[in-house]
């Protein structure tokens, strides 16, 4: 059985899994008993300046009848005193001596302020603290979150007042709510951080109830911007978390990097694990279906590492980091096409309207006489036979550009396949043509050279 | 075996109306199929992906309108087709999971439009021209809608109480109740049909004084009675018609405790349904094998999830009575002979295999009789049904014929009816000088010429021009 524990900067867990700051993690009874469902740590839900919360906080994205691929909130930090939450903080690491307990904290720009906190967090016996810079709305207003996280100088000064008085593991936590996830990380790690984490929920407007035209959620009749998270940003997520672990000042502090956005089942923890995190945090898919997620989170993670050999987390953390690239690095000469499984097509022909309108329109109709045909139907014909006749989708592999538009609506699974095959072209990146022959990237009629040299046919 | 069911919620219908919620996921599993096999295999052509993607997408008034653009009989259709026979037939996810429940959708639009209370058409400004329509089952209705959507003034006669026919009268409420059928009759009448209710075409003379009055005459009569069985005691025998009609209307059904329904089509099955729910333990006799009965299987299946029984390769000889009351059915045992001109094996009467199923009631529906009234008008005949060409004339001018009358198309009768209604419609609009609605998509010359439009459509003859 693969070993799920980690140790993170220095902090320990059984499991990668932790409760990420926000409302699963409120008070001690509720972290108590998602311990007791086996969550591996949890990251107190923010603690710092007095708030007042207001009604109602979250909204939701429904998908094709699909509810809570994403969630919104207006939701602000903890709005229970803060004597209440240090008190059960320590009360219940006192019981879960073995789990993660991480202190999220937010206060004013203020040294003052910071190190008061830390002092109290520290007594707590926390594991370790998360900065929330992230916040996008309430606090930001007020000069803390994501108002300090988007501005790489406040991130680094913020972060440098805690790390300079506390001898806990400092996570910094970025908001994605900024061009350049890297400035702010940079900061963070100047600013003497020992983590990352990321990310937070992004600025969003989830949507306007078209009976009542209220934008929802509606607020005593207002509505506002509030933080974006769930299943459907997991690639934002995985993309900032790319940028970090490919970064060079990133990767030479060494610091691990708490993956966060979007995670809901094993199979998406495999992924921030592969892109490079050293732990997890889950919020909205427990805020959907209970504590209980983390049996198949563990079950499932552990299997697959098993069925990969794979014996710990950190032999699984940052394997598919090397494939990361940019465009320039990319092989031109590589060519794939679409190979569609005739004995899995079930001929609901979207591959085929898909190519057809917006690809490359390579994809043919053809009749089971094996004759090419257009859409269309016969008024006379009827009755359920008609799906005998029914054209089968086929790719003309000649014309095919590999766009995968194909492979990605065609709702069996493995009935189209990307195949690469010889294309015949010289294997070069643009990076390599641009340093060999800088006059292809400028001018049209050497690009037109060149493409007549290679043999690449653009139709 | 007692009917445990509460009286009643015999008749009601079998399959609930979907909620919003059902109706919701249900659609949003339609893949959304390109060029639909659903809509190739329904009989009118509804744009079937269209309809459930505007379910899917809480446009459901949308989508009633999508239907009934193709079918105006889309709430009845929803109800009576066969569509595990059709759409739902051939369905893509027969492959591999169960086909989306087409149908069922269906009923869920045109009952949101009905309870809206929508009219979801208008009809065009008077052309001054008249039609005069004969009968209002589905092929009627069908026609008149199409034509007073023209702009055409269209009376329809029907010869009984209620508009209809074989919606109101023929089909039990299992399926379909008789409001829904109905309430197609007022949409009609909503577009400015006059519809005249106890009249009947019967005579040449009549059908000149229509001719007189109409640029056109539509003829929509549909089949006649149950036919003799030509047996002893045949006068105790009811028709599966009559307990049908009776059951809709909530009229005595006439059934006793024990009956016998003889035939093994899919009314057979309705009129054993009707006498199962009445209480009475219900047995089909047939004198072939469940591999040649005419009933669709799944409604075979149906008929023995309701505990009725069979008795196959029987024939019926004898109704039994005493004092002018069934007491049982003489019947002789058949077998298998040699193939006969249809290829299907000859049942043949095994002598001394005569035996009794006690009963006291006895149903017949083994068929229906062609119209008499194409005999009466002089016109000319097709194996008994009227014949028609392509465009649905029959040999008198001006006189068109669709529906069950024209040819036997047992199978989804009401959706091909429905058909006939558009196409006769759509021939009329040649000869009464308006444009009917394409029934495949077209285009117009001056984009087909143009080059990119032979660019990308290559060198393949189009959908309509394939197919005409």
């Amino acid at each position: 059985m693969a070993d799920l524990s980690i140790n993170f900067a220095g902090i320990r867990a059984p499991n990668p899994f932790w409760l990420a700051s926000a409302p699963p993690t409120n008070s001690g009874a509720q972290i108590h008993r998602a311990f007791e469902y086996g969550w591996g740590g949890a990251v107190w839900k923010t603690i710092g300046a007095p708030v007042l919360n207001i009604s109602n906080r979250y909204g939701g994205l429904t998908l094709g009848g699909q509810r809570l691929q994403a969630i919104n909130n207006v939701e602000l930090i903890s709005d229970r005193p803060l004597e209440v939450n240090l008190r059960e903080i320590a009360e219940v690491k006192r019981l879960w001596p073995d789990r993660a307990v991480i202190v999220s904290a937010m206060v004013d720009a203020d040294p003052q302020a910071w190190k008061d906190i830390v002092m109290m967090i520290e007594d707590t016996g926390a594991d370790g603290i998360e900065l929330n810079y992230g916040c996008p709305q309430g606090m930001s207003e007020r000069g803390m979150g994501a108002a300090v996280g988007q501005v790489p100088e406040m991130c680094e000064l913020n972060t440098h007042w805690v790390t300079s008085v506390t001898r806990l593991p400092v996570i910094v936590k970025l908001t994605p709510n900024i061009t350049r996830i890297t400035d702010p990380a940079h900061a963070a790690l100047a600013g003497g951080a020992h983590a990352l984490s990321l990310i937070n929920t992004i600025n969003s407007i989830m949507k306007v109830d078209l009976d009542t035209l209220q934008i929802t959620p509606s607020i005593g009749g207002r509505g506002t911007h509030g933080g974006y998270a769930g299943p459907a940003v997991k690639p934002i997520a995985l993309n900032m978390l790319s940028e970090l672990v490919t970064d060079p000042q990133v990767i030479r502090s060494g610091v691990p990097i708490s993956g966060m956005g979007g995670i809901q089942t094993w199979r998406d923890a495999a992924e921030f694990l592969l892109l490079g995190a050293g732990s997890l945090q889950v919020c909205t898919a427990v805020m959907h279906y209970g504590y209980r997620l983390i049996d198949d989170l563990t079950d499932g993670l552990s299997r697959w590492m098993d069925d990969h050999g794979f014996q710990t987390i950190a032999d699984v953390t940052g394997r598919a980091v090397s494939q990361v690239s940019t465009f320039g690095q990319l092989d031109l000469g590589y060519q794939a096409v679409a190979r569609i499984n005739p004995d899995k097509c079930i001929q609901c022909n979207l591959c085929y309207a898909a190519c057809n309108d917006t690809a490359h329109q390579c994809i043919d109709l053809v009749a089971p006489d094996g004759v090419r045909v257009n859409p269309g139907f016969d008024p006379r014909a009827s009755g359920k036979e008609v799906a005998l006749g029914r054209p089968t989708p086929q790719v003309r592999e000649s014309d095919c550009v590999g766009c995968a538009l194909c492979a990605n609506v065609c709702p069996v699974d493995g009935c189209i396949e990307m195949v690469s095959v010889p294309s015949g072209r010289p294997h070069v990146t643009w990076d390599e043509l641009t340093a060999q022959r800088p006059a292809v990237t400028q001018t049209w009629p050497a690009m037109e050279t060149y493409r007549e040299e290679t043999g690449i046919e653009i139709h | 075996m007692e009917d445990a069911r509460p009286p009643q919620l015999s008749f009601q219908e079998l399959l609930p109306p979907m909620t919003p919620h059902e109706a919701t996921v249900e659609a949003n599993r339609c893949l959304y199929c390109y060029d639909a096999p659903c809509l190739h295999a329904c009989p009118t052509h509804i744009d079937i992906p269209t309809f459930i993607r505007k379910i899917a997408t809480g446009n459901v008034s949308g989508a009633a309108h999508t239907i009934l653009e193709s079918n105006f009989l889309g709430g009845t259709c929803a109800r009576v087709c066969p569509v595990q026979e059709l759409c739902e037939g051939a369905c893509v996810y027969n492959a591999h999971d169960k086909p989306i429940q087409i149908g069922r959708l269906q009923r869920f639009a045109t009952d949101h439009l009905h309870a809206r209370g929508e009219a979801p058409f208008t009809p065009a400004p008077p052309t001054g021209r008249r039609v005069a329509v004969v009968g209002s089952g589905p092929a009627g209705l069908s026609a008149s809608a199409e034509l007073a959507k023209q702009g055409h003034a269209v009376t329809l006669y029907e010869k009984r109480e209620l508009g209809g026919g074989l919606s109101t009268y023929g089909i039990i409420v299992l399926r379909e109740p008789v409001e829904v059928a109905l309430r197609e009759v007022d949409a009609v009448r909503d577009l400015g049909v006059q519809v005249v209710t106890g009249q009947e075409l019967n005579s040449p003379a009549g059908l000149d004084e229509l001719l007189a009055a109409n640029d056109a005459v539509v003829l929509s009569v549909g089949l006649g009675a149950v036919p003799a069985l030509g047996i002893p005691g045949e006068a105790h025998i009811l028709s599966g018609l009559d307990v049908i009609e009776a059951s809709k209307l909530e009229r005595p059904t006439g059934v006793g405790t024990r009956a016998v329904v003889i035939g093994a089509g899919n009314t057979a099955i309705d009129a054993a349904t009707i006498a199962r729910r009445a209480g009475a333990d219900t047995t089909m006799v047939y004198r072939r094998t469940e591999r040649e009965m005419t009933a669709y299987h799944h409604e075979y299946l149906f008929a023995l999830s309701e505990g009725i029984g069979f008795s196959f390769l029987t024939q019926p000889v004898e109704v039994l009575h005493e004092n002018g009351q069934v007491t049982g059915l003489r019947c002789v045992r058949m077998g298998l002979g040699a193939p006969d001109t249809s290829g299907r094996a000859r049942p043949e009467p095994i002598p001394g295999s005569d035996f009794v199923i006690p009963c006291d009631t006895v149903i017949s529906a083994i068929g229906q009789e062609k119209p008499a009234l194409a005999v009466t008008l002089g016109l000319d005949l097709d194996q008994g049904y009227i014949r028609v060409d392509d465009e649905l004339r029959t040999s008198l001018p001006r006189v068109y014929a669709g529906g069950d009358c024209i040819r036997a198309r047992g199978n989804a009768s009401t959706v091909m009816a429905v058909q006939d209604g558009k196409l006769i419609a759509a021939s009329l609009a040649r000869i009464l000088g308006t444009q009917a609605a394409p029934i495949a998509p077209t285009r117009p010359p001056e984009v087909r010429d143009h080059p990119l439009y032979q660019a990308a459509h290559g060198a393949v003859p189009h959908a309509e021009a394939q197919h005409g």
